[in-house]
């Protein structure tokens, strides 16, 4: 079993959510990334989705396009952020890692470079952004041929013919965008989310992550328990942002923030489970 | 010999170039597009609508106009110019504005919205919008805004609103960016009109079969002034889509020669250029596989030219496609070359020309002379210059 199948599934018999921060490789420099991943499995996340920083993040909204442009000023780059995933592996092997990033980056190492790369790195999952199942199939398979996970996103106006594509195609989780917008975007409606599950849930019965737009741990707390977990990159980010003199402060506050909603999901963990 | 030509396939594959490379909430409204795209080409209604606004509101057929002087003066072949420079608006872009926003309107949608660089088709755009009753919002980098000001004032007159764009390298490629991202939030009501051959299916196909208008009428103009078929077409490249509404009438007639031109800014050599065809590698942005100006890491790469509308890391993939198989050649002029151009057909033809297709002309300044008389180019005047005498009148250190 793959450390993220293994990883949900133990979640699931004790009737916890998982917790997946989003963070983008090398920002706010290339020195912050592994001590703050090693923080952040200290807080108590489940799964950690490193975000590969890309010139043009279509689908990111400002918080992460700056993360990228912090990133890409220290030449961060994919083969530097499977560095950073392999440097964080020396002392953790059993945390689930994903690479969240955007199709070129990889088309310019090669589908087999990259997977093979990212195989030596002990990558658990990739979700590109631009690769939709139809365009992915030989990324996919050489992924999967690894024990790599690919991972595709739902959004509110998939249809369920293109659930069951995503779960024939993908494994480890589906990370459902909550909104129709790009990360950080500030319109999340929980009865839309909690409606849509439904329909997803049944086309699918891989682990679903939901994530866009989760800025609190209020909002984390109730969407996590719609699906199996929640994801949170811009809210954590912008600490980073806000602390760009001193980033041991915004390293705090990041774990500030993660024990907050770790402890909030946890606390409502019975009642919820038992529904 | 002639060889029969349908690219692409019904994925949008042009070879491995093109297809579908977005972010899952942009599948349902492509679908919705292709749908509707593939449904109205082929309806007699929409057809006869999209002909009539050609033909009374766009002004064609534009003229194919032998510049005899200026074939005089280079010795070599008859340069003939397809006067896109004409068209309602100055340029090729109402072509595809005109078609995109009548599907709009089938479509049911209330908003649209477009990426602009040299601003022409945000003109374009916000002309059909206005004519619409459509809601209009136009992405523009801020480097563009500020070298391309008029047009930032006619969209506004034209009651869009230009939003500038200062992420990335503030031009044409963050423009597309942030038209992606707002096309992701307001799925449900907007139309995004991109404006070249470029994004995802069946964007490039659609775009070109909108374009095309200027390759089947120049075939059919050039053989009633000539009786026959040119020897060359010439088109400068930005995204592609007016070189492609050239070329592509005349794909599956293997006498006729095809050149794209692209910027190469100072020079191909330098690095700093918008040349990806020539200087580039295949690789994906903006939804679809293509020649891409990237580094090795596979991020994508500052483009220069002097001309806003060519300063552009992605081409069409159907010029990928072109470029791979040798139906097409693609080459490169620089900004000073450009220039050269841009000053020989105002003072031989009295025609002054968009800085992008400068391009085009300072190429056929190259080719013409190697030709004989008896030869034809067909060169592609994409638009006029208008819009860019502040820039040329800045570098002469005029103040307008
Ligand atoms: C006059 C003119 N020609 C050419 C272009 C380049 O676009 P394309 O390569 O799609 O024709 C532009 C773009 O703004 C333009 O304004």
């Amino acid at each position: 079993m793959s450390r993220l199948a293994a990883t949900f599934a133990e979640l699931a018999q004790n009737g916890r959510k998982a917790l997946i921060p989003f963070v983008t490789a090398g920002d706010p420099n290339p020195h912050f990334t592994v001590p703050l991943m090693h923080a952040m499995v200290a807080a108590g996340v489940d799964v950690i989705e490193l975000g590969v920083p890309f010139s043009d993040p279509m689908a990111d909204g400002p918080v992460i396009q700056r993360a990228s442009e912090r990133a890409l000023a220290h030449k961060m780059s994919l083969r530097r952020t499977l560095e950073v995933a392999a440097e964080f592996r020396k002392t953790n092997q059993t945390t689930p890692l994903v690479l969240m990033g955007y199709l070129n980056p990889i088309e310019a190492m090669t589908y087999e470079g990259f997977a093979n790369a990212a195989q030596r790195a002990d990558i658990d999952g990739v979700l590109t952004v631009d690769l939709p199942p139809e365009e992915g199939a030989e990324c996919t398979a050489l992924l999967k041929a690894r024990g790599i996970d690919p991972i595709f996103l739902l959004a509110p106006n998939s249809s369920s013919e293109r659930v069951q594509k995503m779960d024939a195609a993908g494994s480890g989780y589906i990370y459902y965008v909550s909104l129709k917008g790009v990360t950080g975007a500030g319109h999340l409606n929980i009865a839309d989310v909690e409606h849509k599950l439904q329909q997803i849930r049944a086309n699918t019965q891989l682990p679903i992550a939901i994530g866009f737009g989760v800025k609190d741990a209020d909002t984390a707390n109730a969407i996590a328990h719609l699906g199996d977990g929640v994801v949170i990159g811009s809210a954590l980010i912008s600490k980073i942002e806000a602390h760009l003199d001193d980033p041991e402060l915004a390293q705090n506050e990041i774990i500030a923030l993660l024990t907050s909603i770790r402890q909030t999901l946890d606390s409502t963990q019975q009642t919820v489970g038992e529904l | 010999m002639t060889e029969k030509y349908n690219m692409p396939d019904e994925r949008g594959h042009f070879g491995p170039y093109g297809g579908i490379f977005v972010a899952e909430t942009l599948i349902p409204p492509i679908q919705e597009l292709n749908a509707a795209y593939q449904q109205y080409l082929k309806d007699p209604d929409f057809i006869a609508e999209l002909d009539a606004d050609l033909k009374y509101y766009v002004g064609r057929p534009s003229p194919l106009y032998h510049a005899e002087r200026w074939s005089r003066e280079l010795g070599g072949a008859q340069i003939y110019l397809k006067r896109e420079d004409l068209n309602h608006t100055g340029s090729h872009k109402i072509n595809n504005t005109v078609g995109q926003a009548l599907l709009a309107k089938r479509m049911g949608k209330t908003r649209i919205i477009a990426e602009t660089g040299a601003g022409q088709h945000g003109v374009a755009t916000a002309t059909v919008a206005a004519r619409l009753g459509l809601e209009c919002v136009v992405y523009m980098g801020a480097v563009d805004v500020a070298r391309q000001s008029l047009n930032v004032y006619r969209m506004k007159l034209l009651g869009a609103t230009v939003v500038a764009v200062e992420s990335g390298s503030k031009t044409l490629k963050d423009a597309l960016n942030e038209a992606l991202r707002d096309w992701v939030t307001n799925v449900d009501n907007t139309f995004y009109i991109i404006g070249t051959v470029a994004g995802p299916h069946p964007y490039p196909a659609m775009v070109r079969d909108f374009q095309a208008i200027i390759g089947r009428e120049a075939k059919q103009q050039c053989l009633e002034a000539t009786g026959r078929l040119p020897d060359a077409l010439v088109a400068c490249v930005g995204g592609g889509s007016n070189a492609i509404g050239l070329f592509h009438p005349f794909i599956e007639d293997s006498s006729v020669k095809l050149y794209g031109v692209e910027a190469a800014g100072d020079g191909v050599a330098t690095g700093r250029h918008s040349a990806p065809l020539c200087a580039g590698r295949p690789g994906v942005l903006h939804g679809n596989r293509t020649y891409l100006m990237a580094d090795d890491d596979g991020e994508i790469i500052e483009t220069h030219s002097i001309s806003a509308g060519l300063d552009y890391p992605g081409v069409g993939p159907e010029h990928a496609w072109l470029k791979d198989t040798g139906r097409a050649q693609y080459a490169n002029i620089t900004d000073t070359e450009a220039l050269e151009g841009f000053y020989a057909l105002t003072r031989s033809e009295g025609i002054i020309p968009a800085l992008e297709s400068s391009h085009a002309m300072a190429y056929t300044m190259k080719l013409a002379p190697t030709m004989g008389k008896d030869e034809i180019i067909i060169v592609n005047l994409s638009g006029r210059g208008d819009k860019d005498m502040q820039t040329m009148a800045k570098r002469e250190g005029i103040e307008l």
